[in-house]
């Protein structure tokens, strides 16, 4: 079962989770519990709904297992979002357009 | 992700005008959809030559600054965003801005995807050239 992109990005912590792996390049359960008001059990069901988006994978490290952001999905949404906002951008235009007419 | 898309333009036009122009179906089937707009009570269809009909239910309608929808057109299937026109007056004009919200709770896998993947949405584009040319006919 595949998980949205939308609904993994919908929680804050998780959210922040990838904030947290983005600026150190990448993080472990135990290393993002450190620096996040959520139990370790906590951060690894995060880590899992992530992961089911395709917004983070893993790799065994030795000992631990490290996660890296996997940024295709985030751009793709991205691109989405803008050419949404551009839409607006035209249908604000037509408004103009039609009120300024006279 | 961001969860909202807001967006606004200054119209130099009185605001009772511009209303209108943002709220009534005549209006709406010409800078929104291309083929027209009909409403029955809290709902408003609008339709498209090449990709159908998308219903509105208006969830605030406050003449002359406060207007709001809810709609599933941007991903079929994937839940509704809500979308909020703000109406005010400014020394020369009025401000109308647009916030549409709710993408962080849109929850159709499948769809969604599509929508992505396909990068570049054949409907969409139509519309988008459409209300381009609508908008050069009407400012000359």
């Amino acid at each position: 079962m595949t998980e949205d992109v939308f609904t993994a990005l919908a929680d804050p912590t998780r959210r922040r989770v990838l904030d947290l792996l983005a600026e150190h390049g990448y993080g472990t359960a135990t290393s993002l519990a450190a620096e996040l008001p959520v139990s370790r059990p906590a951060v690894i069901k995060h880590l899992a709904v992530l992961d089911r988006a395709g917004l983070v994978s893993a790799r065994r490290h030795g000992r631990e297992v490290r996660y890296v952001v996997r940024p295709e999905p985030l751009a793709e949404t991205a691109a989405w979002m803008a050419r949404l906002a551009a839409q607006w951008d035209a249908r604000l235009d037509a408004i103009r357009a039609l009120a300024e007419q006279d | 992700m961001q969860d909202s898309i807001e967006r606004e333009v200054l119209i130099r036009a009185p605001i009772e005008r511009v209303w209108e122009i943002v709220t009534t179906p005549e209006h709406m089937g010409r800078w929104f959809g291309d083929a027209g707009a009909t409403r029955a009570g809290d709902v408003i269809t609008m339709a498209w030559e090449e990709h159908g009909e998308a219903e509105l239910e208006i969830v605030r309608e406050e003449p002359p600054t406060a207007f709001a929808y809810r709609w599933d057109a941007n991903v079929k299937e994937a839940g509704r965003t809500l979308v909020e026109f703000t109406l005010s007056e400014e020394p020369g004009g009025t401000r109308v801005r647009v916030v549409e919200s709710g993408f962080a709770a849109l929850a159709a896998p499948a769809a969604v995807r599509d929508e992505l993947r396909e990068g570049n949405t054949r409907g969409w584009e139509h519309e988008l050239g459409d209300l381009e040319r609508y908008a050069a006919t009407v400012a000359v």
